[in-house]
């Protein structure tokens, strides 16, 4: 599979995402500069996480506007798989491939820390790796996590099994003191409605591989790599 | 024309300094020419009082790559073709006046200095001191500093793996903010820092100049804080995306080749960067400060020459490739413009248009007089070394109390607080992340690691400045050593007070002669390094700080040791004594009798040929792969070590060695290396044989295993009670 690993400026997961790609997964991959428009040869495309344009105005908001940000929207409208990581994930909902906005988280500080996922639905294109109820150990690295969206958008969510991860203790358990930023409903990582679009606060990409402290993002990556393009 | 005490003062330089540039000049310096000697013959630019006493500090070694002090950051090969550049810098005076921005753009600076010799930043490290934590103003710093730190590192994409942070009083008024950075080079790939070549143009890249930070060099880094004056427009503002593009693009630009050198533009701007980079080839520079781009109309050559605008590079490029390099910078929407050209002929010319603003030889502003000072014993010594800590009374108060109360303390409490607002993941090479001695770092495509850490110890300075220095570089290459690193190099950042006072300028030659037998025992240069003076208010001088930065490697990542105690049934054991001592005399300077007994006494000892001992040691016994665990003894002596290895561990310790009446002394006394080291029961005869061809004493100390922390008669704590009262600590002091 070949990944498209798009760069604003200021985007700083790139390489991390690379190494894992190549170096992890064993694939190929290339950087796609956000002035680029050239989709060809990519299978799957992804927005790593970062500060593009420094979260400047609102994160997320100035990358929107970027012309490679057409050829993702529609690399996605052709169906083609889109991961958003973090910064990636404000960015798609700017753009508004995803519905809903990360907010300041509410305790207005950054958090770098491992947290717990619950998946709620494994059977999407980044987690038909998964079990139904697993549980994955993953990092986040943010200060604007909080997810929101308004009551319609949540209900709609929830009926189309469209969110992908909540925030949960070791156990499994969703609650108030797992959540670390906020997030309604403890919501981690959202699906499009058609179902190729991911879009995740943690960083998977930063556990792939045991010496990092765990093994967990392979889940996603691998369930990526099932799908047949 | 008499020059007035206000123009002197204004850019603190003395009247006996003045008429030695009249003299030298020939002629008297008008004003633009004036502030200039003002920043490159500041302290902080000119290093006056510490230079002559800087050069005896060890600088060579096989595996440095350029001489010290001639580039921006020492460079350390690692082998694989690859060298790592790391330095460590003082930001202390701005981040009093404006916390955030100070701390923020002190990253930036160091950040900068890294780069511009080609290498990507790789890590950062900070070492932080503040007044006590019961004080609001301190508070107020404190917090300031971390959002300043997590602000502008995370933005950038540089992850923050560790640091240290301590309060005192020493501190209030004048907290320490170092701000250390490590980066990566292929060895082919450095930069030099200094530009030759008839024509060869000079390249300003990043940010518009603005009007902040003029005179933040002579203004606010070399004075001290005497008066109430309005400082804060001498701080400077960051700009931590503008630093990440500057970052990618001037990378990317090395890889043209075409870049014949690069400089960051920090303390003293465009006047010091232009200068020192033709100052080592002998050559000269003309720059038209018309051309470079401006962020405010109206802006005088004065300003544009001084400013401290954050976020700048300045770049030398043939013509004839001057192109192929501003490409690079113009995909990446880099402002870069040519605002100058090398000369051969030794000065620095400075046109605005057409009109000849201020001609200066270069020789003469890269030289400054540099003083030696006849530095006086304080008095204060007679009376700390006086103390006669045998006649300290036994406290009352439980050992068992004691403990939690110094787990507990900021100082010792867990930092988590701090270190989950930085980014300590990016990159993906973090191998051990903040909280353990030492962090260790991956180096992708070999088998390596580098370990860094960032230590130092004021009180022990100010007891004795021999000592205390020979202490920092010990201590930094002990929690090398305690993760299994071999320790290759430090970098220094010396905070003292004011050095024109005898008894400051003591501490600093002797700080610096202990630093200098240390490095020469233990085998390690110092790389780089950075000295920030007149850390006092109103002639109370802190306690002298210097920090060292170090930097080590191990050949096998894999092998690396944690501080945390593993399986139920292992042993324990101190490296570096036959017995756990219950001698006063290693209560000097300790927490403890701060804490406890409200002094700061006593007289702090090393034996540094035991310390190189026990180092390797340790180290042996790790590569073995003998060791679970090992955690040097420091801050609250071997009670808190085991606790901490308890804590890290998640596992309980029992004790069996014999404590005597001095019990104090024996659990919470800083007697030096010493390391606490666990392991399988297996594995003791082949420990013992080591120390014994290392001819290091040891003892052993009891067991790892159930949930208690306990040291009969004196300790049996359940472990969540150490949990709770480490934890909590720091954010407990921040109320």
């Amino acid at each position: 599979m070949k990944f498209g690993i798009v760069v604003f400026p200021g985007t700083w997961s790139d390489g991390d995402c690379y190494h894992v790609a190549k170096s992890v997964l064993g694939q190929d991959a290339q950087y796609v500069w956000h002035k680029d428009r050239d989709m060809s040869g990519l299978d799957c495309l992804v927005l790593p996480g970062g500060f593009s344009y420094g979260d400047y105005l609102r994160t997320g908001a100035i990358a929107r506007f970027s012309p490679v940000m057409e050829e993702v929207e529609r690399f996605a409208d052709r169906g083609g798989l889109v991961l958003g990581i973090c910064n990636g994930f404000q960015i798609l909902c700017e753009a508004g491939l995803l519905p809903g906005v990360l907010t300041r988280n509410n305790h207005v500080q950054f958090r770098c820390q491992w947290v717990d996922l619950h998946v709620e639905n494994p059977r999407t294109s980044f987690t038909s790796d998964c079990q139904e109820g697993q549980v994955l150990h993953i990092p986040i690295s943010h200060g604007e996590g909080n997810y929101y969206a308004d009551s319609d958008t949540l209900a709609s969510l929830n009926a189309n099994g469209q969110v992908a991860f909540r925030y949960c203790t070791p156990e499994g358990e969703i609650t108030v003191e797992a959540n670390p930023n906020g997030s309604l409903e403890n919501i981690a990582g959202i699906v499009s409605e058609r179902g190729n679009v991911l879009g995740m606060m943690p960083h998977p990409e930063r556990c792939c591989e045991a010496a990092l402290g765990g093994t967990d993002g392979r889940f996603i990556f691998e369930s990526m790599l099932r799908v047949v393009v | 024309m008499p020059i007035s005490k206000e123009t002197l003062d204004e850019i603190a330089l003395s009247e006996v300094e003045y008429k030695a540039i009249v003299e030298r000049l020939g002629r008297e310096p008008n004003s633009l020419e004036l502030g200039m000697f003002g920043s490159m013959w500041s302290e902080h630019c000119g290093y006056k009082h510490s230079k002559l006493l800087l050069r005896q500090l060890p600088s060579k070694s096989p595996r440095l790559l350029v001489m010290p002090g001639a580039e921006n950051a020492g460079v350390v090969d690692i082998g694989d073709g690859l060298a790592v550049v790391m330095k460590v810098e003082s930001h202390n005076h701005p981040s009093a006046v404006e916390p955030f921005q100070g701390a923020a753009t002190g990253v930036g600076g160091i950040v900068r200095d890294i780069f511009a010799m080609g290498a990507r930043p790789i890590a950062l490290l900070n070492s932080l001191r503040f007044g006590p934590l019961d004080q609001a103003q301190n508070r107020s710093l404190f917090r300031g500093v971390v959002a300043g730190i997590s602000w502008y590192g995370n933005c950038i994409g540089v992850p923050d793996v560790g640091g240290e942070v301590s309060f005192s009083t020493s501190y209030s008024g004048n907290p320490l903010i170092n701000a250390m950075c490590v980066g990566l080079v292929e060895k082919g790939r450095m930069v030099r820092a200094s530009a030759s070549g008839l024509g060869n143009l000079l390249i300003l890249v990043g940010a518009d100049t603005g009007r902040d930070g003029i005179h933040g060099a002579s203004g606010l880094a070399s004075r001290t804080f005497e008066e109430e004056r309005e400082m804060r427009p001498t701080v400077q503002v960051g700009n931590p995306f503008l630093e990440k593009v500057l970052i990618e693009g001037c990378l990317e630009a090395l890889d043209t080749g075409y870049i014949l050198a690069m400089q960051d533009l920090g303390a003293a701007g465009l006047t010091s960067t232009v200068v020192e980079s033709v100052a080592r080839s002998g050559s000269g520079a003309i720059i038209n400060i018309e051309r470079a781009p401006r962020r405010e109309e109206g802006m005088t050559p004065y300003e544009m020459m001084l400013s401290e605008s954050q976020e700048r590079m300045l770049v030398v490029v043939s013509s004839q490739h001057e192109e192929a390099v501003t490409q690079v910078f113009d995909k990446w929407d880099l402002e870069s413009t040519v605002i100058g050209e090398v000369t051969e002929d030794g000065l620095v010319r400075v046109y605005d248009g057409d009109s000849l603003e201020a001609s200066l030889p270069v020789n003469v502003l890269t030289d400054p007089p540099l003083y030696r000072l006849q530095g006086v014993q304080p008095a204060y010594m007679g009376e700390t070394q006086g103390l006669d800590l045998e006649a300290l009374p036994i406290p009352i108060e439980s050992a068992e109390s004691i403990l939690l109360r110094l787990l507990s303390f900021p100082d010792i409490a867990g930092k988590e607080w701090i270190y989950r607002q930085y980014d300590h993941q990016v990159q993906t090479n973090t191998l051990q992340a903040p909280g353990g001695d030492a962090a260790v770092l991956r180096v992708k495509g070999t088998g390596k690691g580098i370990a860094m850490s960032t230590d130092g110890n004021g009180r022990y300075c100010y007891l004795d400045p021999f000592v205390g220095g020979i202490i920092a570089v010990a201590e930094a290459c002990r929690n090398l050593t305690c993760v299994g690193a071999e320790p290759l190099a430090i970098t220094d950042c010396l905070n003292f007070g004011n050095p024109e006072r005898p008894e400051v300028y003591y501490q600093l030659e002797q700080c610096i002669e202990g630093m200098t037998k240390a490095c020469e025992a233990l085998g390690v240069p110092v790389i780089s390094g950075n000295v920030s003076l007149y850390n006092e208010t109103r002639g109370d001088a802190i306690w002298p700080t210097p920090v060292v930065g170090s930097l080590g490697l191990l050949e096998d990542a894999e092998k690396r040791c944690t501080t945390a105690f593993k399986d139920e049934g292992d042993l324990v054991v101190l490296l570096g004594a036959a017995e756990v001592s219950d001698d006063a005399r290693y209560l000097s300077g300790s927490a403890y009798l701060e804490e406890v007994h409200g002094e700061v006494a006593g007289i702090p000892s090393i034996d540094l040929v035991l310390e190189v001992r026990v180092q390797r040691l340790c180290r042996r016994a790790i590569e073995e792969g003998l060791l679970h665990s090992a955690h040097d003894c420091a801050d609250g002596g071997l009670a808190v070590a085991l606790a901490e290895s308890c804590l890290a561990g998640g596992i309980g310790f029992n004790g069996n060695f014999s404590i005597n009446s001095g019990w104090d002394a024996a659990l919470f006394g800083e007697a030096q290396s010493r390391i606490v080291v666990s392991l399988a029961p297996d594995d003791l005869a082949a420990v013992e044989k080591l120390a014994s061809e290392q001819d290091v004493p040891w003892v052993q100390l009891g067991s790892v295993g159930r949930a208690t922390f306990s040291l009969p008669p004196l300790i049996d704590a359940p472990l969540d009670q150490l949990e709770a009262a480490w934890k909590g600590g720091l954010e407990k002091a921040l109320g």
